[in-house]
């Protein structure tokens, strides 16, 4: 292992972009599933932890879609795109039906019920996979296929890195656009702002946050079937580790701040890529949380969060 | 005067098993676990034992000899072992089969070697055992825990022509165990380098960074100590990354899920496994004999205590002498037709040709490479 750094000058440039744009890539997916949570606690102040657990059925049913279409003879892009809409679909439909039984009956009922229904809906979603389908590891057909184009950089930057950091920029991008430009966005910014304010002059805050929690769910059922289809295999557990990473780069944006998750995510993905490639894999994850742990102590509203200003 | 005596009883203990040949039996003690928790880990050899000894005493014995077992439990504890190891000699056994549990079989061994007694375990898998060198009288018929990180080993640098390794790990025991001894025999070696060691987190998103380490590396070779999910990520990474290189791996990677999941990047995979026995004749003969004998299918590590006593009985036949070091020699000159092949033991104790082999993807399938 010495013998390999000692080879490999500081100003190694071609390796510092390797892993910048590994670390992008794997950024891109935390900032997707990120959006969702912090989406979630914007709104109702409710860490959603079964929000991994729609990541992971978005893959699972990109695997179906991907296979029946398969059969039926599709070419691969086709596939993803088609398999990617339904998976959106079927999550959003996930996300909202989530809401309703787990979360809209709590409304009101304190902070920690909502949470313990969360913790209880990801178990629930977690074995009901393996039940409805398996526990063992499936593969997942790569979809994505190898572009001519990329091909002399592609020991660097594959079509699947490039085909995941394009889709997350532009949803991410139109989700800022649906936020900032539409009616319902406003009505979503004014809830997150004061619910109760937003309800006397006329907002359906119900309908606000089905909204919600549809669009973070399209949001990682759209990660879900892009990470799948870019390592190969999908499993019932795939969500927990992704969730509780896209939670950090959550927490360290600044959680309730949408571009504040965009660039949490980032952040995380290259602060673990730099500390792979530079110190050692096997403190990944402690470089990750231990990162989370310093974020809280010293700048708890994290990096685009502003210190919360007493309501009074 | 505890260690004055304890030389006193071992003296006593050597005068009487060099006088056992002159009786009209050869004594074999037989210790294991045969009663507790882990009774059905010794229970097998046990009869492995009593079959083996009916054979031979039907045959008209060793030389003329009737075989005579003494069983001894010691429940897998070690404060038992030395117990039951004391016990055996004082009782006269020319050799022991045993003991089963890596922990009880270190206990007992210091008796055993102080006495001069050839002790074989079908079980024992700690590689300290034979590689420290303090156990001379000590043989074993299953591979160590390091057997597949020095198949792995040799493979790559004898095979391949390996120079320089990265050695990836998953951080679990088993992974990181097989790593640890992998990176031990390169070292050693000499004659490559390991150019990385490190572990990656298991369930990541994916193992770009790590791949791209292993480029920058200058690997030509990598080998993995881990299960089939992280394996199968990696050498996809590492063909998406355009890194050409060679990957071997251990038993958790010879499985079938994993080739289903991998696909076509599974394709010229390298991984150890257990060697397939269960084709030999004298292994479904023994296998028969036992269903015949006890009623049941035999249970765990059958095939390498059958083979064991099989050993020791063809040693002591051949040694014509109850003598342990003309036994000794025996056990690493002769070839024995056994239930898992034909063994011979090497200077350490380790049973030559017995444990994992190295398989390879070929077409879709593992295919065992001769």
């Amino acid at each position: 292992m010495v013998q390999g750094r000692s080879r490999r000058g500081i100003m190694d440039w071609q390796y510092f972009t390797e892993l910048f744009l590994g670390g992008l890539t794997r950024g891109s997916i935390y900032a997707l599933i990120a959006i969702g949570y912090t989406m979630v606690y914007g709104i109702i102040e409710l860490i959603n932890f079964a929000h991994g657990e729609v990541y992971m059925l978005g893959a699972f049913v990109g695997l179906i879609i991907a296979g029946v279409l398969g059969i039926m003879g599709f070419p691969a892009p086709a596939i993803l795109v088609i398999a990617g809409v339904v998976a959106i679909i079927y999550c959003a439909g996930y996300g909202y039906t989530m809401e309703k039984i787990a979360y809209k009956p709590l409304r009101g009922a304190g902070r920690l019920s909502p949470l313990i229904s969360a913790i209880g809906m990801s178990l629930f979603l977690q074995n009901y996979i393996i039940l409805a389908q398996t526990s063992d590891f499936l593969p997942f057909p790569r979809l994505i296929p190898d572009f001519d184009f990329i091909e002399p950089i592609a020991h660097v930057f594959g079509s699947s890195d490039l085909v995941i950091v394009v889709t997350s920029a532009f949803s991410m991008a139109g989700l800022t656009a649906f936020i900032k430009y539409t009616k319902m966005g406003k009505a979503m910014r004014a809830t997150a702002q004061n619910r109760k304010m937003a309800m006397l002059l006329g907002v359906d805050a119900d309908k606000v946050i089905s909204i919600t929690f549809i669009l973070g769910s399209s949001l990682a059922a759209l990660g879900g079937v892009l990470i799948a289809s870019h390592v190969g295999m999908v499993n019932f557990a795939i969500g927990f580790l992704a969730g509780i990473k896209a939670f950090t780069a959550a927490v360290l944006g600044g959680i309730g701040s949408i571009p504040g998750a965009m660039l949490g995510g980032l952040f995380l993905g290259l602060s673990e890529s730099f500390a792979t490639g530079y110190i050692s894999s096997d403190y990944e994850d402690v470089f990750a949380f231990t990162l989370l742990v310093v974020f809280l102590i010293f700048r708890p509203s994290g990096i685009m969060g502003k210190a919360k200003v007493e309501k009074v | 005067m505890k260690r004055f005596s304890g030389l006193v009883i071992a003296a006593c203990l050597t005068l009487l098993t060099s006088t056992a040949f002159g009786a009209d039996t050869v004594k074999i003690g037989v210790a294991g676990a045969h009663t507790g928790d882990l009774a059905s880990y010794g229970l097998p050899t046990a009869n492995a034992a009593k079959l083996v000894a009916k054979d031979i005493n039907a045959k008209g014995g060793i030389d003329g000899k009737q075989i005579e077992l003494l069983i001894q439990d010691e429940e897998c504890k070690p404060e038992k072992a030395t117990n039951a190891a004391t016990k055996l000699i004082s009782d006269g056994a020319v050799v022991v089969l045993g003991h089963i549990c890596s922990g009880a079989t270190k206990a007992a061994l210091p008796i055993y070697t102080e006495a001069k007694i050839v002790t074989m375990s079908p079980s024992a898998t700690n590689p300290e055992l034979t590689q420290s060198g303090q156990y001379p009288t000590f043989f074993r018929t299953i591979a160590s825990d390091d057997a597949q990180a020095m198949l792995g080993v040799n493979f790559a640098i004898d095979k391949l022509g390996a120079k320089k390794i990265a050695v990836l790990h998953d951080k679990g025991d088993y992974g990181k165990g097989y790593a640890e001894y992998a990176q031990k025999f390169i070292q050693e070696g000499g004659k490559a380098e390991v150019v990385l060691f490190e572990g990656v987190t298991p369930g990541a998103v994916d193992y770009s960074a790590v791949v791209q380490k292993v480029r920058q590396a200058g690997t030509d070779t990598v080998m993995f100590g881990g299960y089939h999910p992280e394996a199968s990520k990696i050498v996809s990474q590492l063909k998406k990354k355009r890194v050409n290189v060679k990957f071997i791996s251990d038993d958790g990677v010879k499985d079938d899920t994993f080739i289903k999941v991998a696909g076509v990047d599974a394709e010229g995979v390298y991984a150890s496994g257990p060697q397939d026995v269960s084709g030999l004749e004298m292994n479904k003969a023994a296998k028969a004999a036992h269903v015949a004998e006890f009623g049941s299918e035999p249970g765990a590590f059958f095939d390498a205590a059958y083979a064991a006593m099989q050993a020791l009985v063809n040693a002591i036949d051949k040694a014509d002498s109850t003598d342990a070091d003309k036994i000794m020699e025996m056990l690493r000159t002769e070839n024995v037709d056994t239930t898992v092949g034909t063994i011979k033991f090497d200077a350490r104790g380790d049973a030559e040709g017995v444990g994992f082999s190295m398989y390879q993807v070929q077409g879709g399938a593992y295919v065992e490479l001769k």
